[in-house]
């Protein structure tokens, strides 16, 4: 198991290969769907982005609302693929790592090795579990799309697996 | 015909019941497949996930919190006694506020968007549900309630094949949508496959077969042995527990079925991630 703190750097991400076991320390944003949508249409207006996303990890989640003296609510990944479409861009300003779920397209995958970019896989139903990895909460941007907006989250001992390491090497079962 | 008042009051709060507990306390049938796919499952990073699974579902259950995030669009399907009458209200509004009752005061999350492609606006309260109802005789309403996140839902398929296609195409067509789903859906996953009736028929027959106890069978015994032929190919196919590999790809296959057109053989295949959400109850 590899401890890793956030934010990456060039270095940590070229150590990382497919199939290693991390834990996550630090800040990640996040982003799922409707946010991807904005930031993409932003970019491509040439428009300024709401969240500076530069060396960020960005993880792909909605979670449940939190019960009162939780910091937040269940928080478990999201399908990644959905977010394949608009992710090469993001890539390109200078986002250095992804966490989600199941598999990535190969135009995202080619973006990942261009830009020394990783994609970490979090277990897809155990929101609950990983919730407890998740400290503080607090929203970025986009507040009015509730569960989509784009929150900031410090996470401690995040779990994740190395699924598509920089080298473009996955660990993923996919047909 | 004696007439049974039931109050809209009763129906919601039963509702509201049923929603909060299912999102928080995983089934008893999930419960035992996924704690027997952890004593026999020999790769060990899936036996890991299914360690961190089975903790999850500790969690959840303990701290009365969902199960996972994604709580899902909420589906009934309701036996609907034809000697009931409902007092104080509707029995239609009276389900849809026990869901927005459950997703609010439970702190589940909304997930339903009011309009699918212009508006896309959140109704802040996960209705409209999906109600489903058939009148039934008897004096008493009958409940069996799901949440479907939309990871697995997305990955479902509906085929309206031909008979010449016979058993080999309802299994092809099975094993086509669980490769194409791979890794994406939550494996360990439940698939729910409806066989017959017209295509939307075979569509809810799906959904039903998913919120059936997987550790059923269907009656005819030549669809129990397809319902087991199917696991064992779904669980040779490698995708394993959240798709790092392994001999756990489903937790259980249910097959649901309805007489059918001369000309047609319609299959829906519903895939449901290993938590397949579901509960009944009566009033």
């Amino acid at each position: 198991m590899k401890k890793i703190t956030l934010p990456l750097t060039d270095e940590v991400i070229r150590e990382l290969h497919a199939g290693d076991s991390v834990l996550l320390t630090g800040t990640v944003i996040t982003g799922r769907d409707a946010a991807h949508k904005r930031l993409y249409e932003l970019l491509e207006k040439g428009e300024p982005l709401p969240v500076n996303i530069q060396g960020e990890v960005i993880y792909y989640v909605g979670p449940a609302p939190a019960k009162p003296g939780h910091a937040v609510g269940p928080a478990g990944p999201t399908s990644s693929y959905r977010m394949d479409k608009y992710t090469p861009a993001l890539l390109d300003r200078g986002l250095k790592g992804m966490i989600g779920k199941g598999a990535r397209s190969e135009a995202v995958v080619e973006s990942m090795k261009k830009n020394g970019v990783v994609y970490f896989a979090a277990i897809g139903g155990a929101a609950a579990l990983i919730s407890r990895s998740i400290k503080k909460a607090e929203i970025l941007a986009y507040e009015d799309l509730g569960t989509e907006a784009i929150y900031r989250f410090t996470v401690e001992d995040f779990p994740a697996i190395v699924a598509i390491d920089s080298y473009g090497e996955s660990v993923l079962v996919t047909s | 015909m004696a007439i049974r008042a039931i109050k809209a009051a009763d129906i919601t709060q039963a509702v509201r019941k049923l929603f909060m507990d299912l999102n928080y306390h995983i089934g008893e049938d999930i419960l035992s497949a996924l704690q027997k796919a952890q004593q026999e499952e020999s790769s060990a990073v899936a036996r890991n996930v299914l360690s961190q699974l089975l903790e999850n579902h500790r969690i959840a259950s303990e701290e009365e919190i969902p199960i996972c995030q994604d709580t899902g669009m909420a589906v009934l399907f309701v036996e609907y006694g034809e000697q009931v009458v409902v007092e104080d209200g509707s029995f239609e509004e009276a389900v849809q506020e026990g869901v927005c009752r459950a997703y609010i005061d439970g702190y589940l999350r909304k997930s339903v968007v009011d309009d699918p492609v212009f508006d896309r606006c959140n109704t802040k309260d996960n209705t409209p549900a999906i109600i489903y109802t058939d009148i039934v005789k008897g004096d008493k309403i009958r409940i069996l309630a799901g949440c479907k996140g939309f990871g697995s839902e997305n990955m479902s398929a509906v085929k309206m094949l031909t008979p010449s296609a016979g058993l080999e195409g309802v299994k092809q067509f099975v094993m086509d949508t669980v490769n194409h789903a791979g890794p994406n859906p939550c494996p360990p996953i439940v698939v729910g496959i409806g066989i017959g009736g017209t295509f939307e028929k075979a569509a809810m027959l799906a959904k039903k077969a998913t919120l059936r106890p997987i550790d059923t069978h269907h009656a005819d015994k030549r669809y129990a042995a397809l319902e087991d032929e199917l696991l064992t190919m779904i669980n040779a196919t490698d995708f394993g527990a959240a798709g790092l590999g392994g001999s756990t790809t489903a937790l259980g296959v249910n097959i649901e079925t309805f007489p059918t057109h001369i000309a047609g053989m319609p299959v829906a295949v519903n895939i449901c991630c290993h938590a397949a959400r579901h509960k009944e109850t009566e009033i």
